[in-house]
């Protein structure tokens, strides 16, 4: 299960994972290392969003612009400091031999992703815009 | 799970792990590349000369500290059988995107 103290404390003093258990295989490590750069690259995606959301939509009222680039934003932000957590997470558990830590944040994700993609079509379908109809 | 070594005549990883995490590094700075285009090119739409130099300079160099360490691990992914990622390199990265976001949330506002 998940244990939050002993994340929480590698997360103050990450180097510290190297001082637990045994190095595993280099291979192992590199798989982690790349589920780690696929979601800093999902981060950085989402931040981009977050931005085109705000240069390419001029037309959307500035609350509801403003809002969508906000959420996108703070979920990329959300990400990629997940995603530091989580290869922690996953190295210590290798080196002590533990299973996996699971995680509900490729639900969330997920879900949130979904809802702003929503949003974006009814916000677009009934012309919720300042010039709109 | 005890550490799997490979065997000394099975010294040719057969999966091409160092390369393919340098590629997954390669992808990673082309996004970061556009993200960083994004942001110069939201800056620089009216806020006083000023401010726009100093808002493309602060992503400029934001995006030149996620190259450099970028950099830094590809050179180390270049050996046979690499060391594992350093935390702060990690941390890095994280503190670059995150600073992107910040920043683009203090734009768009």
């Amino acid at each position: 299960m998940i244990d939050f103290g002993r994340a929480a404390r590698l997360w103050w003093a990450p180097q510290r994972v190297r001082e637990e258990g045994e190095q595993p295989d280099y291979r192992f490590s590199l798989a982690n290392e790349r589920t780690f750069l696929a979601w800093i690259r999902t981060a950085l995606a989402l931040v981009g969003g977050g931005f085109a959301v705000d240069q390419f939509l001029p037309d959307l009222r500035w609350g509801v612009r403003v809002g969508m680039a906000l959420a996108l934003l703070g979920v990329g932000a959300a990400c990629a400091l997940r995603a530091v957590n989580h290869w922690l997470r996953c190295e210590a558990a290798m080196r002590r031999g533990e299973d996996l830590p699971v995680s509900r944040f490729p639900v969330l994700l997920g879900v949130g992703v979904g809802l702003v993609s929503a949003a974006m079509v009814v916000v677009v379908l009934f012309g919720w815009t300042d010039g709109g109809p | 799970m005890s550490p799997v070594r490979p065997s000394p005549a099975a010294e040719r990883d057969a999966g091409l792990q160092p390369e393919r995490t340098r590629l997954a590094w390669r992808r990673t700075t082309l996004a970061c590349s556009v993200a960083a285009v994004l942001g110069v090119r939201q800056v620089l739409r009216g806020a006083g000369v000023v401010w726009e130099a100093a808002g493309a300079a602060l992503i400029v160099l934001v995006w030149l500290a996620f190259l450099a360490v970028a950099h830094r691990r590809m050179q180390e992914l270049a050996a046979a059988r690499p060391p594992g990622l350093a935390p702060r390199a990690a941390s890095g990265v994280v503190a670059c995107t995150v600073a992107l976001a910040v920043f683009a949330a203090a734009v768009v506002l």
